[in-house]
């Protein structure tokens, strides 16, 4: 071909990213995650106070101008614990969702696509944690390893393993009776090389979609975690655990438990608009 | 439909098997020492051996695994689960009216959440694009979004300080309406959404369309033919919703005071009483399994078109 047809046309992944752009709730869902990036990349420049320093004289005051979202129990400063706390978040939601994608991706795909054997003993499996709601693996994984952050994100991860494969497995089913994964067959292409070459690149979707479910859901879920004393510990600034010593002092001091509450709510909401936006674009289905 | 009650419950059976070898787990691969954990700190270093030895002969825990395994199923047949080191009595009992505690909240919360999730979900869909729908759909991401936890000591805050309209401490029936309120408001929330879905794709459907041709009333449409048509859509809904709302009522639990089991499963993790956690996973477990399998029948029985010689 010669350079006249100048513009390739456009990958899908530039597709996509366009119609993102456009996308009001992903336009709003990613300006918050943006914010959320920006705070904990440079929390250390953003953050007007030491998250961890202790002002016993000026505990629970309210927000002023020193001290924006006022400050907690001991006299730390809420707003700089706040921007310090994006880093827990987008670790919890990175952590949990790599265990989570990746084992299950794992599973589904040597379930979906590799020999009739290994399906059935992962299915079956699949099947006894299926028939566990949620929270009840996760406190089982707590209570085995004991409550920490690292057990919290490992317990959530875990926990939602069995929906990924499931997903997995049957989006694999589906692309492997396609032509191309017959034709790669028929190049003599090694079943190994068929899984993770040619149906793994073509259940990327799915996976996307299923993760804008997922990943709301397990960062809230870890956050409860935290909250409940079996995920971060306090002193940490992880939101979740800034709520459960600022509790008690609901009545006094609403502003230490409103900050926290807001920013889990606000993060969480930011992951649902862009999950909208995101399932809109990639699965028609569901418009 | 005998034959396929039947059928339902036989494939239980490894499920069963596998709640009962995951919940064993938690004892069986605990880092603590059950022993250590029961005298910790009371005892001398002498006394804990010897103690140590006599009672994990006591508990079988000088066995293989397998027999271990073996002696848990069949205590759990005979409805012992265990006694619980930190309240010194048997789990049962404990669990036994916690149990009930919770399962007054969850149902009263999964009526709330039905009651105001799937009226709304049906208006969003009956007026697909207008500002009600829009306005319900809003509400539910916001619903989605917001941590139980958050949400329960906003209630508290408004209800109880600001308002003054329910005892911040209260008592009886009305120590359940906030609980209540909390959970069944954020369970409203993928209710209402589920709904608007099954009831979009209903109205779509051509006996929705014929009957429309035929000039019938848009309100008698919805009323008589689409959501009856939605109830199994709104039953599945229920049925995985169960799950989610007993991971939220383990937190409201703890919020509120509730004395039900989830609040207890937290207490028990922190006391490290790994057979008070252990009863309590596995009863939750079993009563989720025995849900789900009431719903399956319920389908059936609902909708006996479906052909179910495959399930």
């Amino acid at each position: 071909m010669s350079g006249t047809l100048a513009a390739a046309p456009p990958s899908r992944l530039a597709w996509v990213m366009d119609r993102l752009w456009h996308h009001r709730s992903a336009q709003l869902g990613g300006a918050i995650l943006a914010v959320i990036l920006l705070s904990a990349a440079f929390a250390e420049f953003i953050a007007p106070h030491d998250p961890m320093a202790i002002d016993t004289l000026r505990r629970l005051s309210p927000p002023s101008a020193t001290h924006w979202l006022g400050t907690d129990e001991v006299g730390r400063d809420l707003a700089s614990r706040l921007i310090f706390g994006t880093r827990y978040f987008l670790m919890i939601c990175l952590v949990t969702t790599v265990i989570a994608a990746g084992a299950g991706t794992v599973l589904g795909l040597i379930s979906g696509a590799g020999p009739l054997v290994a399906d059935a003993v992962i299915m079956r499996f699949v099947d006894v944690l299926l028939a566990f709601p949620t929270i009840l693996l996760v406190l089982a994984v707590i209570a085995i390893l004991g409550p920490s952050l690292l057990t919290a994100m490992v317990a959530v991860g875990i926990g939602n393993i069995p929906g990924y494969a499931r997903l997995i497995r049957s989006a694999a089913l589906t692309v492997r009776r396609e032509e191309y994964v017959e034709a790669a067959r028929a190049l003599g292409a090694s079943e190994l090389r068929i899984i993770f070459g040619t149906v793994l690149p073509n259940i990327v979707s799915p996976l996307i979609v299923y993760t804008s479910y997922a990943m709301p859901l397990a960062a809230l879920a870890a956050a409860a975690l935290s909250f409940l004393g079996l995920g971060a510990q306090p002193p940490a600034p992880e939101w979740g655990a800034m709520l459960v010593n600022a509790r008690s002092f609901l009545f006094t001091a609403w502003w230490a438990v409103a900050a926290p509450g807001l920013a889990i709510f606000a993060a969480i909401l930011g992951l649902n608009l862009l999950g909208n936006a995101l399932r809109d674009v990639l699965d028609p289905r569901d418009a | 439909m005998g034959g396929y009650i039947a059928r339902r419950l036989l494939l239980a059976v490894p499920v069963v098997l596998g709640i009962l070898f995951v919940t064993f787990l938690v004892r069986a691969v605990i880092p603590t020492d059950a022993v250590t954990a029961m005298y910790e700190g009371q005892i001398t270093d002498q006394e804990a051996e010897a103690t140590t030895a006599l009672i994990r002969a006591k508990f079988h825990l000088d066995q293989p695994w397998y027999i271990q395994f073996a002696y848990y199923v069949r205590d759990v047949a005979h409805g012992d689960l265990g006694e619980s080191v930190r309240l010194r009595r048997p789990v049962s009992e404990e669990i036994g009216y916690r149990y009930v505690n919770t399962l007054i909240l969850t149902l009263t919360a999964l009526l709330i959440g039905i009651v105001v999730g799937v009226p709304a979900g049906i208006i969003a869909a009956a007026r697909k694009d207008t500002w009600m729908d829009v306005t319900a759909m809003t509400v539910g991401l916001l619903g989605i979004s917001m941590p139980a936890f958050f949400f329960g000591l906003l209630l508290i805050l408004v209800f109880a300080v600001w308002l003054e309209l329910v005892p911040v401490v209260p008592r009886g029936g009305a120590a359940l309406l906030l609980p209540a309120l909390t959970l069944g408001l954020i369970e409203a929330a993928p209710i209402s959404r589920l709904a608007r879905s099954g009831m979009i794709e209903m109205l779509r459907r051509d006996h929705i369309r014929a009957a429309r041709a035929r000039g019938m009333g848009e309100t008698a449409i919805i009323l008589r033919h689409a959501v009856p048509g939605t109830l199994l859509a709104i039953l599945t809904v229920v049925g995985l919703q169960f799950g989610q709302l007993l991971g939220g009522a383990f937190i409201i639990e703890v919020i509120f005071g509730w004395r039900g089991i989830g609040e207890l499963a937290v207490k028990a993790i922190q006391w490290r009483d790994f057979a008070l956690t252990q009863a309590i996973i596995l009863v939750s477990a079993f009563s989720y399994l025995g849900i789900n399998l009431v719903i399956d029948i319920l389908y059936v029985w609902i909708d006996p078109r479906v052909d179910y010689s495959r399930a």
